[in-house]
């Protein structure tokens, strides 16, 4: 019985190192490769041994997606390819593997430089490993093999997001990845055909939210940043360098614009004037409105919005810094949230979620005293804000995403259980499609049964269509032919061309009854006695008198000879072919029963 | 399967593809050679223009010297400039269910097929090829409107009129079809049917075919087309080509296999060499330059430029010119210098791989940022601050006839100082320049077509392998210019199948197989017997389903159950559905076995007679007879239908069902 197997590695009822195996009419995919942000041993990367426990990983699996740059998605990458060793290729879009080498380097740097980790992916190891990725466009059906096809769909979430439908045959899975139902300041809402995949896997973040409307939000945000500066605070903004960070400075500089503000706004790291570079050569992937007005205006290149040097940090008076890493569990965010935290004008927003295990984490969750390195204890006095800017779907958007596509079944990961399980049940509710939430290394079976396409004779088709126009077409027609199947050629043709195809010869079966009639007239006149009462029984029969005597019934035969010894008795010679069996036998015990008398 | 062929122009086609229930119009070219028998129009109010003299016939009747003006011995119409269509009669426009663009030159008629003839589909285009046809549009409505003309000339167009006119006008085909140009609100409408696809999409109509675009090395997001169903595939080839200039390369693996292979669109300049052209354009505009003299481009805004940029950028220096100013005049200008930087998915590995630095791909953004390159909407402006002569322009249009070109062929023609360089192959260079005769400045021709020539052809079809190629005309014979050029032609077997204007090709190809699902419980049910080795029969009674063109059989319906009620049923109820076929019987009988079988099941008395054919089996006592020949078996017996019915499972078991 053919199946789909989906085995997460990663973000199986959890956030972060996402990888999830796929197992498809004998094709094995693995989706993203992702690390983990809250922690920082072996349980940061997936387990790959799962996959094989003895053979290559290049021989096993047929290909790799990363469905966007985030390193919860990619960040294991390096180490997959070239430390654990696949040869195979890595399918990612046009921005993911612009943008994605830059996120690992800077992850790499932060492990090894900072953290003085020993064998981690060296810099070399990036280069070579993205010399295996593949681009894929959007809509671009990419042949993997002669049966294996992937195809991209637009994501929204961060530059360069895709979702993906990997398909063999009539068999598919759509992936999500991280995607995003609304567009925004910078990026267009996710999209997908109604392509009606066997298991739709998606993302779950945010499972059991209902966001509010997002100018609520964008007001709340800009409301809190202006007053703390106004008392001259100095507002932190945790971000990954790329993705939120570009939305949130659209909206800042565009407010700053509005209002007149003063008070300097920095991005920490060099890496900002790189990154909305990439924002200004992969402008396709913005939304409808920066696409139609980027050759008068480039909403990329800021006005307001200067590079921050580690001096700033010290610095008196109002400021806004956005800083990376975004959960603040490294870096140069940490470092700066801990100079700011003493301080209670000083506000420090989270606009992203933030996975188990940093300090992000612990401040939402209402952590004041934190065990800083070296037992020492950082008391949080600046407000802390949470303001949900992830470019997430919602339980909103997951539902019509899932009305959209019209899988046969749902799989959820990346999210937490107990939300999982919300959205799992209002899935089934709604939809009435099963829906799986398997942990990490937890499997999950579905049986397919995939139709089996085979070509059919024009010539058969067109028959069978032809007749299944007729007015009772309410009555299902059957299609009679022969399956003819040579190696893994499948044709169906109708009988006729079969056995001349195969040179065989047509063995004709047939049949003459005779039945006795008590019926002293002629023999014509008999035949005429059996035309009207065969026309009168048989309205929807072509039944035909013939000029030498004979009664016919579609391709049935009926003559009537005198018989040889009783001339007050007729013999009806009933003849007909196999192919008209039943017709053939119904007619002989109809004659049987005689003929009405003539009125 | 037909072609209809709506345009005579082979680099700018137009033809409707009828296959299966789908009608797919290909291109949508617009044949601009029409403009070159009109009067320039001056942005500027030109003196001689206007003076020039009125045409008249060779009688002295001067009655069309208001339409016609005389300059050196060619005629030209003063009237609003127009354009010759694609056929619009031969077949009903409304019925085109989807158009397919091929690259940005060939989809300039689209706004005179969606908005006037009642077209209710869809059109498909790259992204690249929307956004710079847009420009293309944009510039050519600009050009048009923004020189006003009152007189709108229609008298010369007149059949009896039109003969005893000189040539070309004499010969001009269809005139009464010219239309003049839309307006910017018909092209907004027009380019609103669009939908986006990219290379390598598969997308299906309405089930029954399905359509594919493949990079075709031509320019930004430039396609041929594939349109196929599961057992029948036409490839539509237009413009394309196979030199690295900026475009991603051409896609030709992914035609091969083609039933029919439409070809369109191979270069208009089969002996100039595009590389060898770029090289004489540059040492030709150095030598201008270098003597004091200024060098006038006619381009479109869009395609060559951004190579000619490319190779200035690393030339200028190396022959001394950086501080020369490059002006670039189009209303588009800015526009189209912007979007090419952000198409990297469309572009050659080359440029991709500077977009990951990130930088942008085309060197004239560095030609802008260091002041070499400027760009203007049109002369009018910050342009007359900044002119600078001797200096090199890039500006539309290439015909001559429209677009701040016109200003400055009437400035610089006085002088042989300055030159004139023709890079775009669409317009005859001598035609182009008629209205301006007699003049003294330089004129160079450097075509740069990079479409494919007729060696890259033959070998492109070699590689490819079609059943069948259709082609225009042209094609199949040498250019008229140089008939003794054998080699300048198409060469194929089986020999391609040529088309003309408002011809309907019947492509040979028959359809002979459909594709069907058998559902998985259906192919369960099958039992597949092994005929010869490799080769196995199962023969299908299925209930057909078709939806969407799409054919599905699913197990038959289990026969009723008897309703167990005491209802009489009436007569008719019993009679059989004669369309319940059985299925047809194939093998022989031997006579031996089938005796014994008789005797087995409890027959006695039989008497076995030889035939000329076979023989005859008779049943004495049942007072049955059965004749056996090899390919036929006949049953005569009483109306005794237990007998008959045994005795035919008795025959069906020596017998093979089909």
């Amino acid at each position: 019985m053919p199946e789909i197997r989906v085995t997460p590695l990663g973000a199986g009822q959890d956030v972060g190192r996402s990888c999830i195996l796929v197992s498809i009419a004998g094709k094995n995919v693995m989706l993203d490769c992702g690390m983990h942000m809250g922690f920082s041993d072996d349980r940061r990367f997936p387990d790959f041994s799962y996959i094989t426990r003895s053979g290559r990983l290049t021989d096993f699996l047929d290909c790799v997606i990363i469905s966007h740059f985030h390193l919860d998605h990619c960040g294991a990458l390096p180490y997959f390819s070239e430390m654990v060793g696949y040869d195979g290729p890595i399918y990612m879009t046009q921005p993911t593997q612009a943008i994605c080498p830059i996120l690992l380097e800077d992850y790499r740097k932060i492990a090894v430089d900072k953290k003085g980790e020993a064998n981690f992916f060296t810099s070399q190891m990036i280069k070579d490993c993205m010399k295996k990725v593949v681009a894929v466009h959007l809509h671009q059906t990419v042949q993997v093999d002669d049966e294996l096809e992937i195809k991209a769909y637009y994501a929204g979430h961060v530059l360069g997001a895709a979702m993906f439908q990997i398909k063999v045959g009539s068999e598919s899975v759509v992936y999500t990845g991280d995607y995003n139902m609304t567009p925004d300041r910078h990026l267009g809402a996710a999209w997908i055909d109604k392509c009606r995949p066997n298991l739709l896997i998606t993302e779950s973040t945010y499972a059991t939210t209902i966001r509010d409307s997002k100018r609520c939000r964008e007001r709340d945000f800009l409301k809190k940043v202006h007053e703390t500066v106004e008392r001259g605070g100095k507002v932190l903004i945790p971000v990954f360098a790329l993705g939120r960070a570009q939305e949130l400075c659209i909206l800042l500089e565009t407010f700053w614009e509005r209002m007149d503000l003063k008070a300097p706004i920095y991005f920490s790291t060099g890496l900002t004037e790189k990154a909305n570079h990439y924002y200004k050569l992969f402008i396709p992937w913005t939304n409808q409105k920066i696409r139609k007005t980027f050759v008068q205006r480039n909403m990329f290149e800021f006005k307001h919005i200067k590079a921050f040097d580690r001096a700033f940090a010290d610095s008196p008076g109002p400021m806004v810094v956005f800083a990376t890493p975004g959960m603040l569990h490294a870096g140069q965010s940490l470092q700066i949230f801990r100079k700011w935290a003493g301080n209670e004008k000083n506000m420090v927003i989270m606009p992203g979620y933030c996975v188990q295990g940093t300090v992000g984490h612990k401040i939402l969750s209402g952590q004041r005293k934190l065990e800083m390195e070296g037992r020492q204890v950082l008391e949080v006095k600046m407000q802390v804000e949470y303001m949900s800017f992830s470019a997430h779907a919602d339980a909103k958007g997951i539902m019509q995403l899932v009305g959209q596509a019209e899988p046969e079944n749902v799989l959820l990961v990346h999210g937490e259980a107990k939300k999982m399980e919300f959205l799992k049940q209002k899935i089934e509710q709604e939809f009435r499609v099963s829906c799986y939430m398997p942990a990490n290394g937890e499997t999950v079976t579905l049986p397919t049964s995939p139709s089996i396409p085979v070509g059919v004779s024009l010539g058969l088709l067109k028959r069978e269509m032809a007749q299944g126009l007729l007015p009772d077409a309410k009555k299902p027609r059957l299609l009679h032919g022969t399956l003819i199947m040579k190696d893994s050629n499948f044709r169906l043709v109708s009988s006729e061309q079969a056995l001349k195809e195969l040179g065989l010869a047509e063995h004709q079966l047939r049949f003459t009854c005779r039945v006795h009639l008590h019926d002293t007239r002629k023999e014509q006149e008999t035949a005429v006695r059996v035309y009207s009462h065969l026309k009168s029984v048989l309205k929807d029969h072509c039944v035909q008198h013939l000029p030498d005597g004979s009664v016919t019934v579609e391709s049935i035969l009926i003559q009537a000879a005198a018989h040889s010894e009783d001339p007050g008795t007729k013999v009806l010679l009933v003849s007909w072919t196999y192919q008209d069996e039943e017709l053939g036998s119904y007619l002989t015990s109809l004659l049987k029963k005689g003929l009405p008398q003539a009125s | 399967m037909k072609l209809y062929c709506l345009s005579g122009h082979p680099t700018l086609p137009c033809n409707v593809l009828k296959f299966k229930s789908t009608t797919v119009m290909l291109d949508c070219g617009l044949d601009m050679t029409s403009t070159l028998n009109f009067l320039p129009l001056p942005l500027v109010q030109s003196p001689r223009l206007s003076n020039l003299p009125g045409w008249s016939l060779k009688d002295g009747n001067a009655f069309l010297d208001k339409e016609l003006k005389e300059c050196s011995g060619h005629v030209f119409v003063d009237s609003v400039p127009e354009f010759c269509l694609p056929e619009t009669e031969l077949i009903d426009l409304s019925t085109v269910d989807v158009i397919l663009i091929s690259n940005y030159h060939c989809m300039m008629a689209l706004p005179y097929i969606t908005e006037h003839t009642g077209f209710t589909g869809t059109v498909y285009a790259t992204e690249p090829t929307v956004q710079i046809g847009r420009l293309l549009m944009e510039e050519l409505v600009n050009f048009i409107e923004r020189v006003p003309k009152a007189q709108s000339a229609s008298l010369w167009k007149n059949k009896d009129i039109q003969r005893l006119l000189p040539s070309p006008l004499k010969d001009a085909v269809e005139v009464s079809t010219w239309r003049r140009c839309y307006t910017m609100q018909e092209v907004n409408s027009a380019l609103s049917k669009i939908q986006l696809v990219g290379y390598s999409q598969k997308i299906e109509l309405f089930g029954a075919v399905q359509v594919t675009p493949l990079s075709s090395g031509y320019a930004l997001g430039s396609s041929n087309w594939i349109i196929q169903s599961h057992y029948e595939k036409v490839s539509y080839v237009s413009g394309s080509s196979l030199l690295t200039t900026h475009p991603q390369p051409m896609d030709q693996a992914s035609l091969k296999n083609s039933d029919v292979l439409i070809l369109t669109g191979l270069t208009q300049i089969p002996t100039a060499n595009p590389d060898g052209m770029v090289g004489e354009f540059c040492s030709n505009l150095a030598l201008t330059v270098r003597n004091g003299g200024n060098v006038l481009v006619p381009c479109y805004p869009s395609g060559v430029i951004y190579d000619l940029l490319e190779c200035l950028y690393q030339y200028i220096d190396s022959a001394g010119l950086s501080s020369i100013p490059f002006y670039f005049i189009s209303p588009v200008a800015n526009s189209s210098l912007e979007f090419s930087q952000i198409f990297a998915e469309w572009l050659c590995h080359n440029k991709q791989t500077k977009v990951y630095l990130p930088e942008p791909p085309f060197p004239h953004a560095e030609l802008i940022q260091t002041n070499k390159l400027k760009h203007y909407p049109s002369i009018h402006g910050d342009f007359s601050n900044d002119f600078r002569q001797p200096c090199v322009v890039f500006t539309g249009h290439p015909s001559l006839r429209f677009g701040d070109v016109v200003h400055f062929m009437e400035l610089w023609g006085k002088s042989s100082l300055n030159t004139v360089i023709f890079t775009e192959p669409d317009f005859s260079y001598l035609e182009a320049l008629a209205p301006y005769q007699p003049l003294a400045m330089k004129c160079i021709y450097c075509p740069i077509d990079t479409r494919l020539n007729f060696i890259q052809v033959s070998k492109l079809l070699k590689e490819v392998q079609p059943l069948h190629v259709v082609c225009p005309e042209q094609y199949t014979q040498p250019p008229p210019a140089q008939s003794h050029r054998m080699d300048l032609m198409i060469d194929c077997q089986p020999p391609a199948m040529s088309y003309r204007r408002a011809e309907v090709l019947a492509l040979p190809f028959k359809r002979r197989y459909e594709k069907i699902e058998i559902m998985p419980e259906l192919a369960d049910s099958l039992v597949p017997m092994e005929i010869k080795p490799g080769v196995s029969l199962a023969t299908v009674s299925a209930v057909l389903h078709t939806k969407d063109n799409k054919h599905v059989l699913q197990p038959p319906p289990r026969p009723a159950q008897p309703t167990g009620g005491k209802k009489r049923k009436r007569a008719s109820d019993d009679i059989p559905d004669c369309k319940v076929l059985k299925p047809l019987l194939s093998g022989s009988i031997p006579v031996d076995q089938f005796v014994q079988t008789l005797e087995k099941h409890g027959f006695s008395d039989i008497k076995v007679e030889d035939t000329a054919k076979g023989h005859i089996v008779l049943l004495q006592e049942a007072e049955t007879l059965i004749q056996i020949e090899e390919d036929s078996t006949h049953i005569i017996c009483d109306n005794d239908e237990m007998l008959r019915v045994r005795l035919r499972d008795l025959v069906l078991k020596f017998l093979q069902k089909f």
